[in-house]
């Protein structure tokens, strides 16, 4: 159960909205999509579920390619949220349900195991115009996963909801990952990726520039950070040979290095210097890789 | 179940649940059996109004007996009192509504009835026109007594000419049964006219409904665009024959319960005393076509637009093309084998309501009504083919879409390149 794409262009006209995409996403695998307004990550969902046919290239899933025989296998959750407003949350997850595929006494017997689940059982018989953009994202997040997919594609899943029910939704899809979903999903937020995916995609205006798993990523990276927190003045450090990026903060100084040898050169340096409450070297962040590689600030 | 099947009952059952819909029909009903029970109504609201009192001054003393005659063999509710007095008083009694109208009957010079009507207002053209034709007959009879002429000889200068008129062609309409026929075209191009606007705006809503509330995404994720759009159509086609089923039972029982007791009347004019079997057959036919081509058409406008404000502004070029159709059939019932009408007959757009017209009117060869049904089909299932490309962009399209450019642009998304 490999999702493949193979040098995936799309084009609109003289726009080039995607331009040759190749990755290989295995099965039971979470991979993260990430991008800014317009990198392209919804077109390229769309050609992944056949709704826009790509320019060139390939996509295809197990090697067949994605259209409406197996759309009982695949879920989606689109980045503009909707619903019918005027139905019971019941009577359209049973219809979208159906319309997967399911039949109606199994979608409604999932149904309530999911409103169970997020804490919400009296919204069975409601309709989705009553309850609030929180709630109904949970219900949207149902109408993609009622029918028990084995490939999902979530566009931005946590975009607008509280910490509490960001967290709920993030256990959700990763139960749904044990039990052997191949996810994908895009998010504007760069500690989701970070948490919860193996391997991602950086796409930077249709092209992709960064891609592979996560760890490879910022071992390819080479920069780390290093945070000192000391009693004395660090300023000598912001001209230090091998830092590439300074912020004060009003402990200490966070500090971007080329490599490990510069945290060794800068902890003999400063040893004698006085007393040091922290010296810690860490990894990379996401934020910190995109940054660098789209060369815009974001976040 | 397939999902075709999934759509369309989805979509017939949740419009006939809802409120609108129900009161739509329920006030058609109601229209229905009012416009079919029209002449009772009308005698209900006549029976207090209608037997109006006019008063006759008499100032020749001879002249009320006639005329009282006369005017009850014209109208039997007709109410007429002499009134013993003079004007002023009878004026006075006009105005205290004692009686509506006063007429005042006296001789002109050559010693013929003259007369004078009063009364509040003179806007009851329908006592007035009574009162002249009475008075009319009166002085012909009066005349005519003045020179000898016996009744007989009256009733031979004013029996009316015969005149018959003669269709020459073969299986021509005779003069009876055009009129029949105008009737019941008259009734069916309504149906059809209302019907075509009424739910091709229907689909038009129903799809950017879907599509400003943006479940569209998932739908078109779960099953292809051209299946969703005629699960849709076919959903709302039976739909309408619902609608339509409830209210011509209605219409037929009502009118049938009404028959006996108005013979020869209303609606034998309107030609409901015996349909032919084929004009209804052409009428179902029409019909059914007439509501695909609309309904296609609207579906992929409906897919253009994305907020539900949109919508009318698109379809109002659709709506136009209806109503001009119904215009020239309007104009044909007078004139259906003018050219013109011939012509717009095969105009596959006009064809539901204008070549019914013609088949309904006339007896037109049967390859002709044919043709145009051949070309009708073909243009849906162009339409069909062309709209669901449309249709499959269409909704993918969001931002301020309603121009028909968008056509154009829509096509671009479902195309490779």
């Amino acid at each position: 159960m490999v999702l493949k794409l193979e040098h995936v262009t799309k084009r609109f006209g003289d726009f080039t909205a995607v331009k040759d995409l190749s990755i290989a996403i295995p099965e039971k695998e979470m991979f993260g999509f990430l991008g800014a307004n317009g990198a392209g990550k919804t077109t390229t969902f769309r050609m992944i579920l056949g709704l826009l046919d790509s320019s060139d290239g390939r996509i295809t899933w197990n090697g067949q390619p994605i259209n409406y025989s197996t759309s009982h296998l695949v879920g989606y959750l689109p980045e503009e949220r909707g619903l019918y407003p005027k139905l019971k949350v019941s009577e359209q997850i049973v219809y979208l349900a159906r319309l997967r595929g399911m039949p109606k006494s199994e979608a409604l017997s999932e149904l309530r195991y999911w409103l169970d689940r997020f804490k919400v059982p009296e919204y069975e018989n409601k309709k989705v115009e009553e309850l609030s953009k929180g709630n109904q994202q949970k219900i949207q997040f149902i109408a993609a996963v009622i029918h028990k997919p084995k490939l999902l594609i979530l566009d931005e899943p946590f975009s607008g909801l509280d910490p509490v029910n960001v967290e709920m939704l993030k256990d959700a899809v990763l139960s749904l990952k044990e039990k052997g979903t191949t996810i994908v999903f895009s998010s504007h937020q760069m500690h989701h990726v970070e948490e919860m995916c193996e391997h991602l995609c950086i796409m930077h205006k249709g092209t992709p520039v960064v891609h592979g798993a996560l760890k490879d990523i910022k071992r390819a990276f080479g920069k780390k950070n290093l945070v000192i927190h000391a009693d004395f003045s660090l300023d000598s450090l912001k001209e230090y040979p091998g830092v590439v990026k300074t912020r004060s903060t009003t402990e200490g100084i966070h500090l971007q290095i080329d490599g490990e040898y510069v945290a060794e050169k800068i902890l003999k340096d400063i040893v004698n210097k006085g007393f040091i409450r922290k010296f810690e070297l860490e990894e990379p962040s996401l934020n910190d890789i995109f940054i660098e590689k789209v060369g815009d600030t974001y976040e | 179940m397939n999902k075709f099947w999934i759509i369309l009952f989805h979509t017939y059952f949740n419009k006939l649940k809802t409120k609108s819909f129900l009161i739509t029909t329920l006030m058609m009903v109601i229209i229905t059996l009012a416009l079919t029970n029209l002449n009772n109504i009308i005698e209900v609201f006549d029976k207090d109004s209608g037997k109006e009192k006019v008063g006759v001054l008499d100032e020749t003393g001879q002249l009320y007996k006639p005329f009282k005659e006369q005017m009850s063999s014209l109208n039997k509710n007709f109410q007429l009192t002499e009134f013993a007095g003079n004007e002023k008083e009878a004026e006075k009694a006009v105005e205290e509504g004692e009686i509506a109208g006063f007429v005042l009957l006296r001789y002109d010079d050559q010693q013929l009835p003259e007369a004078e009507y009063k009364a509040m207002s003179v806007a009851d053209s329908a006592i007035y026109t009574d009162l002249q034709s009475g008075l009319q007959q009166m002085k012909t009879m009066l005349a005519a007594s003045k020179i000898n002429l016996t009744p007989e000889q009256l009733n031979q200068l004013y029996e009316p000419v015969s005149f018959k008129k003669v269709a020459l062609e073969e299986n021509a309409k005779t003069e009876e049964e055009l009129n029949q026929a105008r009737g019941l075209v008259y009734v069916l191009l309504f149906v059809i006219y209302f019907a075509v606007i009424m739910y091709s705006s229907m689909i038009a809503m129903e799809v950017a409904t879907e599509k400003s509330s943006r479940v569209m995404e998932i739908l078109i994720s779960s099953v292809s665009p051209i299946k969703q759009m005629f699960g849709k159509i076919l959903g709302i086609g039976l739909l309408s024959l619902t609608q339509l089923a409830v209210l011509l039972s209605i219409g037929y029982f009502s009118i049938k319960r009404n028959m006996s007791s108005l013979e020869g009347g209303f609606f034998d004019a309107f030609g409901f005393g015996n349909i032919s079997l084929s004009t209804i057959a052409y009428a179902v036919i029409f019909f059914i076509l007439g509501y695909f081509l609309y309904a296609t058409l609207a579906a992929f406008l409906g897919s253009l637009v994305s907020r539900i404000e949109d919508v009318q502004q698109m379809i109002t070029p659709m709506t136009l093309l209806v109503v001009a159709g119904f215009m020239i059939a309007m104009f044909g019932l007078g004139k259906p084998d003018s050219p013109f009408i011939v012509i717009t007959s095969y105009i596959p757009f006009f064809t539901p309501m204008i070549m019914f017209l013609r088949v309904g009117m006339l007896n037109i060869p049967v390859w002709e009504a044919a043709l145009g049904i051949s070309i009708l089909m073909a243009t849906i299932i162009f339409l069909a083919v062309f709209g669901a490309r449309v249709y499959r962009g269409g909704v993918l399209m969001y931002g301020k879409s309603n121009s028909f450019k968008d056509i154009k642009k829509a096509l671009q998304l479902t195309k490779k390149e």
